[in-house]
């Protein structure tokens, strides 16, 4: 039995998805815990979630 | 100074594109296949689409490249709103003429005696009746070298002539005062962000102006083409791989002009790492070189696409479901994906340049300890 490609992509995006959703959810924890340090929080979590995101765009294209 | 470098970073991005849309496939003909002939005015059957055929090809057509500035088609009159642009392929010396002569694809043009027919957006070459070597699905007529003024590359000299005109307006205004007046008011808080929210944090104080027209022509043309694509205008700039490759390939250019000999040095021999293991992540490390900027421009043509797809299936579901309630809630659900874009439109300009200031800045950092 072959396993569709599409199969793959999708398992890929699971994880992109809970990768960016632990960033997320650490981000908030630390800007909770220190709000003065809130721009360069965010600007970490975005370069993270940015990097991770382009696994799951290179995993939805290679399909 | 900066503006002249602003206008050489543009207009090697209008160069570079048609090259990149051509190189893509350069097929011959192919003589031993099975070959079926299509005759290039007949246009798929409008009438024997359902719904959802028809809001798939409106979609994909969306998305590609086109030959005229096509706004819209009115499918009962079959007339199409828009206007034509100039088609410039290198075949036979250099033909010239108005894509009005392809009748959106209808129609076969002729120019000095060579006969051009358009294939899903594409010019190629074919006899008087226009005929196609089908193969596999696939056209292996030959295809020039396209030079066209497409929609991408008309809409980004309309960008490039709207900032050079904002920018200028501002730049002529702190001449006069150093209170900003004019385009200048919105302009510095977003230049100023640039720079100390981008460019100061990632690149360091001493060698950040150097970078910062590049930078600033970066974030202020992808925020602009990504706004406007979000508009019933219809352009897609950042959609086209070709343009995200170009501002890719030339933030990668400029990474590897500017790097010092620390950053070759933490490439191939880093400091403080055994001999062996040197060896092992040298490759790896140069194999990072290329792969950097290839993220940059799969992320941000990926983010554009997908909203764009995402965005108009929304819209289209409005039209299959055909009831009060279905397209009601789907047409709330595309005003929020249009304000998400909104965000996503800052947010992917704001990324391209941040992470281009952080290739900068570990290509021109000093380390002293070690």
């Amino acid at each position: 039995m072959e396993i569709p490609a599409i199969v793959g992509a999708g398992l890929v995006v699971i994880g992109v998805g809970i990768g960016i959703g632990r960033i997320g959810g650490s981000a908030m924890d630390a800007i909770a815990r220190q709000p003065e340090a809130t721009n360069k929080i965010q600007t970490a979590m975005l370069i993270a979630a940015a990097l991770i995101e382009g696994i799951g765009f290179a995993a939805l294209f290679a399909v | 100074m900066q503006f002249t470098r602003a206008l050489f970073f543009l207009a090697v991005l209008v160069l570079i594109q048609p090259v990149l849309l051509t190189a893509s496939g350069h097929s011959e003909h192919a003589s031993d296949s099975t070959e079926f002939t299509q005759v290039a005015n007949q246009e798929p059957a409008q009438e024997g689409m359902s719904m959802k055929q028809e809001i798939k090809a409106h979609i994909q057509h969306h998305l590609q490249d086109g030959h005229d500035f096509h706004l819209y088609t009115d499918t009962e009159t079959n007339t199409h709103v828009g206007f034509p642009l100039l088609v410039i392929l290198l075949d036979d010396g250099i033909q010239v003429f108005s894509s009005s002569r392809f009748h959106h694809g209808e129609s076969v043009a002729e120019s000095n005696g060579n006969f051009y027919a358009l294939h899903h957006g594409k010019v190629y070459k074919t006899d008087a009746a226009g005929t196609f070597e089908m193969h596999d699905g696939h056209v292996h007529n030959e295809k020039p070298l396209d030079f066209s003024i497409t929609k991408n590359v008309f809409s980004i000299m309309a960008f490039a002539l709207i900032l050079i005109l904002l920018f200028t307006g501002a730049a002529r205004s702190y001449k006069k005062s150093l209170v900003p007046s004019g385009s200048a008011r919105f302009l510095e808080p977003l230049i100023i962000f640039v720079r100390d929210e981008i460019a100061i944090p990632n690149i360091g104080e001493k060698h950040y102006k150097r970078f910062m027209s590049y930078l600033l022509t970066v974030f202020f043309f992808i925020w602009l083409v990504n706004l406007f694509g979000l508009t019933p205008l219809g352009i897609n700039v950042t959609n086209s791989i070709s343009v995200t490759f170009a501002l890719a390939v030339m933030t990668f250019v400029i990474t590897q002009f500017s790097g010092k000999k620390e950053y070759w040095k933490h490439i191939f021999w880093m400091p403080g790492v055994p001999v062996p293991m040197k060896i092992l992540l040298a490759p790896i490390e140069l194999l990072g070189v290329f792969i950097k900027p290839f993220a940059l421009l799969i992320r941000l043509y990926a983010n554009i696409t997908a909203g764009h797809i995402v965005l108009m299936s929304l819209i289209g579901l409005m039209f299959i479901f055909h009831s009060w309630i279905g397209s009601t809630l789907s047409f709330g659900l595309s005003v929020f994906i249009s304000f998400i874009e909104l965000l996503v439109a800052a947010l992917q300009a704001y990324i391209f340049t941040m992470l281009t200031a952080l290739y900068f800045g570990s290509a021109v950092a000093e380390h002293e300890d070690h």
